[in-house]
């Protein structure tokens, strides 16, 4: 059976226009799928995990009584993760967080945590991706890496897409890649910008002054000539239709969300030349869906703690790094993630001396320290869900092969059932 | 794109562990400190240290390193983020040295 128009949950961008063909239960042919994509569905069976207590084989029941004892006992309890699953189950992950009293965070905090915090400042004028494949004639890709981390987006939307008013595709558009090194979006540029670490910031304001109409005394700035530096502010200005992405590079380096706020600060102060937008390139495939769920669930995207009674926001306090590194949670429930592949060694080892429980369909570096391992049926290809792309947009994802566990959602809920029944 | 590849193989395949084991480097960097590609370079930082193979790469700038996100790389960052939530993860400081010369 071929089912057409599946959607890919690996990165931000859920290609949604995956055909899968499923023979005998089995995903056995893929078209219109990127090289991740293809490994991603072809894979699907490998290093999938097992219901686990203590290390020992259980049935799945037991691994919901034993999540439930360890989250009724705890006293701050930590859930984390979320971006790698479907908003119905990000919700339940909520209203759990909310019951028993925890702190709740998303792989958001390491990921683009201080571009909402940028965006909480200084606003975003932001557009549909639609929007860039119809009229960007100006992309500019800042501190991100699309051609190895989402390697359909320039094709589908951003490079060499053919749109409404960009007919001719990349000939209609010119693309300009700042980074520190030479990656392979560099190679698919027109210009390429080559920033010194820990400079964007320097660099961002240098292109806001130079568009006040103010002179630069210096002949450079973060290894970018200033006579570069002109080149692009003009560029930016006579472009018809504007786009920057930005990504890690400005996040994760000194400066953090004050780079951020100078890129959408630069991004604003262009609408007053010409229509100019901007786009964090969000990585797993529904980070963005962990930030609208939990803004539409608490007011607040990432970092929130209920140990109130009511939702308290605080980067920095209640941020997953920050209250393993302070080992202040005397339990974790880990929702689809890895903590011990991608957080600081010093924050996420502790995982090791808590009761650590690990919802997520396949085996991860957490699931071999976690107290309690429970497998779940994989968002976006044995269960269905709401996802958003980087762009804000909601995209139903499918279900194509059936899987022998319920999804996260259906965990959470029994979960949460119990919880319920140990409290009276 | 590799790190991508093997992230669906499992963090225990050997593609995953051999693809985040690794450093690259500028290639007049490694030619002064006699290093070929796939030889062993520490690395540490005040967090930690770790053990890694280096590769050239006419990508970088002398005096930068690139290493793909992943456990050995989380050796290296600290976990102080400044009340942002997240650590210093890029553009970090680092000391280098070469454990073997070639392979």
């Amino acid at each position: 059976m071929r089912i057409e128009n599946v959607v890919c949950a690996f990165c931000g961008s859920l290609c949604d226009d995956i055909e899968v063909t499923v023979e005998d239960g089995q995903i056995v042919k893929l078209a219109k799928a990127c090289a991740i994509a293809r490994s991603l569905f072809m894979n699907y069976r490998k290093n999938l995990a097992k219901p686990m207590v203590g290390g020992r084989e259980v049935s799945l029941e037991v691994c919901i009584e034993e999540t439930v004892s360890i989250l009724a006992q705890a006293r701050y309890p930590l859930i984390y993760g979320l971006s790698s699953t479907t908003c119905e189950a990000q919700r339940k992950a909520i209203e759990l967080a909310e019951l028993v009293g925890g702190s709740i965070d998303s792989t958001s905090s390491v990921c683009h945590g201080p571009t909402t915090l940028a965006l909480q400042v200084v606003g975003e004028v932001t557009c549909t991706l639609g929007e860039i494949k119809n009229r960007a004639d100006l992309v500019v890709f800042w501190g991100c890496n699309p051609a190895d981390s989402h390697s359909a987006h320039m094709a589908r939307y951003s490079v060499s897409a053919r749109g409404y008013f960009t007919p001719n595709g990349r000939r209609d558009r010119t693309i300009v890649v700042v980074d520190v090194r030479h990656t392979p979006t560099a190679r698919a540029a027109d210009i390429f910008l080559q920033v010194k670490p820990n400079q964007d910031y320097e660099c961002l304001s240098a292109l806001r002054t130079i568009l006040k109409g103010e002179k630069l005394d210096a002949d450079e700035v973060g290894g970018l000539p200033i006579g570069a530096l002109v080149e692009l502010a003009e560029r930016m200005k006579k472009c018809r239709f504007g786009i920057l992405f930005f990504g890690m590079g400005l996040t994760m380096t000194k400066g953090k969300y004050l780079n951020t706020s100078a890129a959408l600060s630069l991004v604003r102060d262009l609408n007053r030349f010409t229509k100019f937008t901007a786009m964090p390139m969000r990585g797993h495939f529904n980070v963005a869906g962990s930030d609208a769920t939990l803004t539409w669930q608490t007011g607040y995207p990432y970092a929130v703690n209920f140990s109130r009674g009511y939702p308290q926001y605080n980067p920095g306090e209640f941020s997953a790094v920050d209250i393993l590194a302070r080992r202040e949670a005397d339990a974790a429930l880990i929702l689809a993630s890895d903590p011990m592949a991608s957080l600081p060694y010093h924050a996420s080892h502790y995982l090791e001396e808590i009761p650590t429980i690990v919802i997520d369909p396949k085996r991860s570096m957490t699931t071999k320290v976690a107290k309690v391992v429970i497998p779940t049926a994989m968002a976006g290809i044995s269960a269905e869900g709401t996802a958003y792309r980087m762009d804000n947009i909601p995209i139903r994802l499918r279900k194509v092969v059936d899987s022998p566990y319920p999804s996260d959602k259906e965990v959470l809920d029994k979960i949460i059932e119990g919880v319920k029944q140990c409290s009276g | 794109m590799k790190q991508g590849l093997a992230l669906q193989l499992g963090k225990d395949s050997p593609e995953y562990t051999d693809e985040v084991s690794m450093v690259e480097m500028n290639k007049e960097n490694m030619e002064q400190m006699g290093l070929q590609d796939g030889g062993q370079v520490q690395l540490r930082t005040e967090h930690g240290e770790v053990t890694v193979r280096c590769r050239s790469s006419t990508a970088l700038p002398q005096g930068v390193l690139f290493m793909p996100y992943g456990p050995p790389a989380n050796t290296l960052i600290g976990p102080d983020t400044g009340s942002t939530g997240m650590p210093d993860s890029k553009g970090i400081e680092v000391e280098l040295v070469s454990r073997t010369k070639s392979q």
